[in-house]
């Protein structure tokens, strides 16, 4: 089989990328994983079985960093949509080079699309394949989101899914789940939450949080009842 | 657990910002990660690492195709798992070799898994 590098790996067809519904379980001979992920995954299943490493440290490792690499920027992204509205008109035509706009490019040149929440569609953003994510604005995905669970349950079971997250979606409002490839990412524009008028666009950056962009969170007023606020902060 | 935490100094220009190393893709995080795991658990001092890691830049400066700083830290990595004896050059082609035939043989929308891997990931 050729040796397909990373930036180039074609996995799925493009015309049915959004097509949540529509899962083709027949065959499709494009390979899944380019040579070097083939090749991580190999070192990493060998030297867990060796025990010389364990998956859930190199979590730790991992999650370590990528809550602080990139959501910042998808923030910003979402902050400067909410105030300029010519931005966020932009945005929605060409997200790539809205984002890059903002000095937030991808190495592989992968395409970002933004979808956008309102009070009749909920996004959702999944990869059920691997974890293709969009790195220039949101940095490395959370453990969970590369999870089978996650990518599985994001597809079947969408509202479950996000009860788990405790977003507790009303039935008239859609459900739209976008599941990514290597070519094109997905970033959720989450509603503006009521109470924030008079903050500019730092103050919304800061609300913003990676979940709200993923789709399994949304973007909660800066003074959220007490009980909210409880909710919120207690973990699991 | 001691918070040996690597000396990302000594390696040859990481990418990076102020706050440490940066990601373009997951399996770089990956490879990040289990360098700094194997070290922590001392089967190579962080020293070792960064002559490997610089050896291996060195050798591809003459090829025609430039390598992102990851696939050089990968190529280091499993070179010194070899060198150190604990995964040969077989067994990794061998493994590849079942992730490739599990990512063929997963129906679309599911994820890829590996036998035994499972319970794991």
């Amino acid at each position: 089989m050729a040796v397909k590098t990373c930036g180039s790996i074609a996995r799925m067809s493009s015309d049915h990328h959004h097509h949540h519904h529509h899962h083709d379980s027949g065959s499709h001979d494009e390979p899944r994983l380019c040579d070097t992920e083939l090749r991580v995954r190999a070192l990493e299943s060998l030297l867990v079985e060796k025990g010389l490493v364990d998956p859930a440290a190199l979590d730790a490792i991992i999650e370590n960093y990528e809550t602080r690499v990139g959501p910042r920027n998808g923030a910003r992204v979402v902050a400067k949509a909410w105030t300029d509205p010519q931005y966020r008109q932009r945005l929605l035509e060409d997200a790539t080079s809205a984002i890059a706009e903002l000095g937030f490019q991808g190495r592989q040149g992968e395409h970002t699309q933004v979808v956008v929440n309102d009070e009749r569609v909920h996004n959702l953003v999944v990869c059920t394949l691997c974890s293709c994510y969009p790195w220039p604005t949101l940095g490395l995905p959370p453990t969970w989101y590369k999870s089978a669970p996650y990518r599985a349950r994001a597809v079947s079971d969408p509202r479950g899914v996000l009860k788990e997250f405790g977003l507790r979606i009303p039935d008239e409002v859609e459900i739209r789940v976008w599941d990514s490839t290597a070519e094109m990412r997905y970033l959720v524009l989450p509603r503006r939450p009521a109470g924030t008028e008079d903050l500019d666009e730092e103050a919304l950056a800061a609300l913003v949080t990676r979940d709200a962009m993923i789709g399994v969170g949304i973007v909660e007023s800066p003074n959220p009842p007490e009980a909210a606020r409880r909710g919120q902060g207690d973990g699991r | 657990m001691a918070s040996a935490i690597a000396d990302l100094e000594s390696l040859p220009a990481i990418p990076r910002d102020d706050d440490g190393p940066l990601f373009q893709a997951p399996w770089e995080a990956q490879a990040f990660a289990m360098v700094v795991a194997l070290h922590e658990r001392g089967v190579f001092t962080w020293q070792r690492w960064a002559d490997a890691l610089a050896r291996e830049i060195a050798s591809a400066d003459g090829s025609s195709k430039p390598k992102g700083y990851y696939e050089h830290w990968l190529a280091a990595l499993e070179g010194l798992l070899a060198e150190v004896e604990l995964i040969s050059f077989e067994q990794r082609e061998a493994r590849r070799s079942q992730w490739e035939a599990a990512a063929i043989a997963s129906p679309h929308g599911e994820p890829i898994r590996l036998l035994d891997d499972l319970k794991k990931r």
